[in-house]
């Protein structure tokens, strides 16, 4: 399982890296949306992956059962996954604004701030 | 008082929703916007008061022992931060008073400034790896805003760039963080720091130590990731700039050396020559860049990314005169830095232009703000009697001390190319007859401003301007106090102690 999510995970970085690396605007935004996801998917795996045992404590019990997932990991993502959703919406309306400003989606072309 | 480690954090939050809740009422954000940031200045004093009385500040967020919970810690480093952060976030919240257009104010200017400064309030204060990266994220998307806001071509293609390459480093910390959970099992840095050496897991920590030194190096704006900084930074309002310069990058700075000698320090010896070429490399092409410029701002975006280079020689050379000299520098340069943007700002309300090549003639039409200019300018190039001199000779000896004769060679030579492009703007702008007219003797009348935008302009600029003279007069307190830092971060069991208390 832990060889599966490592296979993902490097195909998503992989794929990431070469949107971020085009030029077209948008593209790198979908490249930094999946590299958001790669990394997610990695903290995921590195957390260890449990099947089959949620991390809730059952009636009567004073601890968790053996063996049990790590929460930790998911708390991690969920957050991570909240404030990646808050930089790609910005990121998108920005690239929206830099083609209404210059017609052109084209990260080469954006040679106005380099003086 | 454990309240106190978290006011920095809470009182710009209070002052952010108070001001998004005045609305569109300019009048009642600037008030409320000041008042907060003096407020924050105020407890970030009272902070550093406290740690220095009493050893390093602990807090346990809603009172969950570390290191479950996430706390707040403040060594004397933090503190010295916090308060530089409290200091500059007045300055700038006066300064854009009269600097500041109506609309960029009306749309929020006020309240995304104090989202800022609680983020890098916050990022200098956790002790948590992940609560790091949380801080991290609100200080960008605040600064993503401000850098944006007003929407004009050039900063939205600057911001373009900025916003792209902070995401990606925010992933690269991002997947730092997971797996320095995955490897200790732990994201309380004193708690990792404590079981990283534990774990002996080939070279994983090497692995952890440079996917944290590239996210933080990107945002420090270290060789060779710093292409952002002078492609974006110079587009917004002065005002913005000025506060980008002297805190953003500085947090990333923070974070290399908290981290380096928190959880790496083992690690030091072989990162250390790496460290070295970076830094000698941070300082020689900032220096480059800036002087080929014509454009006060880019010519002093570029500066930023030199001086980054010698707040890393001091991480790379890791001894304690060593990190003396990087947290001296810091306050150092955060003065300097602020002040040559807010200087250039009030060039530019008066002549409507960052270009040196139609600035000149102001020594004679305005000498007081050539002399700010001056103190600002011989600051950061380093002469003697100014707080530049003190940092740069704190962290040459340290480099001689260690034998690293390269770096302090690479550091006094762009200390002489720092001078010659800060001569050139003192050329260009102050001592040059105005273009056309090379004979005048007349000055050249400036446009008159009123008092109030007067005081606005000038008055945050003459404090930081006394406080870079008193710090070159007097460096002695400042160094004694950097020499208490260095030793702590040196010798993290203090740190670790008081974070992890009686549990080891």
């Amino acid at each position: 399982m832990e060889v599966l999510f490592a296979l993902v995970v490097g195909v998503l970085f992989a794929c990431g890296i070469y949107m971020i690396l085009r030029r077209n605007l948008l593209k790198i935004v979908l490249g930094l949306a999946l590299l958001g996801q790669a990394v997610n998917l990695m903290i995921f795996t590195a957390g260890r992956l449990t099947r089959g045992a949620a991390p809730i404590i059952a009636q009567g019990l004073e601890g968790f059962e053996q063996p049990h997932a790590d929460p930790v990991p998911h708390a991690l993502i969920l957050t991570a996954i909240v404030i990646g959703f808050g930089l790609q919406a910005f990121a998108l309306v920005l690239v929206r604004r830099v083609y209404q400003e210059t017609g052109t989606d084209d990260g080469d072309a954006l040679t106005t701030s380099e003086g | 008082m454990t309240i106190l480690i978290f006011l920095p954090v809470i009182l710009p939050l209070a002052t952010a929703t108070a001001a998004l809740l005045a609305g569109r009422n300019v009048r009642v954000q600037r008030s409320i916007s000041v008042a907060g940031m003096l407020a924050l200045l105020a407890v970030s004093c009272l902070l550093l008061r406290a740690v220095i009385a009493d050893g390093i500040q602990v807090g346990q967020a809603g009172g969950w022992a570390s290191p479950f919970g996430i706390t707040f810690v403040a060594d004397v480093f933090s503190a010295i931060m916090c308060v530089m952060a409290g200091l500059i976030g007045s300055a700038v919240a006066v300064y854009a008073l009269a600097g500041m257009d109506e609309q960029r104010e009306a749309f929020g200017f006020h309240p995304l400034l104090n989202v800022l400064l609680m983020g890098v309030c916050g990022a200098f204060l956790t002790g948590d790896i992940f609560n790091l990266y949380v801080w991290y994220e609100v200080m960008l998307m605040a600064s993503f805003v401000l850098l944006t806001l007003g929407g004009t071509r050039s900063q939205l293609e600057g911001g373009m760039k900025y916003v792209a390459m902070n995401i990606v480093a925010s992933v690269i910390f991002l997947a730092g963080a997971g797996l320095l959970y995955g490897t200790v099992g732990s994201l309380n840095m004193a708690d990792a720091a404590v079981r990283l050496p534990l774990t002996r897991e080939g070279g994983q920590t090497t692995v952890l130590a440079a996917l944290f030194l590239v996210a933080f190096g990107i945002k420090a704006a270290v060789f060779p990731l710093f292409f952002w900084l002078p492609s974006s930074y110079h587009t917004p309002p002065v005002v913005v700039t000025a506060v980008f310069s002297a805190l953003l990058t500085k947090v990333g700075v923070y974070s290399i050396v908290r981290v380096m000698t928190l959880m790496f320090a083992p690690e030091a010896g072989f990162l250390r020559t790496f460290l070295l070429v970076v830094a000698g490399a941070t300082m020689i092409v900032g220096v480059l860049g800036a002087v080929a410029q014509m454009d006060v701002r880019r010519l002093l975006s570029f500066h930023i990314v030199s001086q980054i280079g010698y707040l890393l020689m001091g991480v790379a050379l890791f001894t304690p005169l060593a990190l003396a000299g990087t947290v001296f520098f810091l306050v150092h340069v955060i003065l300097s830095k602020t002040s040559l943007f807010l200087v250039s700002g009030i060039m530019a309300t008066y002549k409507n232009t960052y270009d040196l090549k139609k600035l000149g003639g102001l020594y004679r039409s305005t000498p007081a703000l050539s002399f700010l200019f001056l103190v600002a300018a011989v600051s950061l190039a380093g002469l003697p009697p100014s707080s530049g001199f003190w940092a740069k000779l704190t962290l040459v000896r340290a480099g001689l001390e260690n034998g690293d004769f390269s770096i302090v060679a690479v550091a006094l030579a762009v200390s002489i190319l720092t001078l010659f492009s800060m001569i050139k703007i003192w050329n260009e702008a102050f001592w040059r007859n105005p273009g056309d007219a090379p004979s005048d003797e007349t000055p050249e009348t400036l446009p008159d401003l009123n008092p109030r935008s007067r005081t606005g302009l000038y008055g945050p600029l003459v404090v930081l301007t006394v406080l870079i003279a008193a710090l070159g007069l007097g460096a002695g307190p400042l160094l004694d106090l950097s020499l208490k830092a260095a030793a702590q971060l040196m010798h993290p069991s203090e740190y670790i102690t008081a974070v992890l208390g009686g549990i080891r």
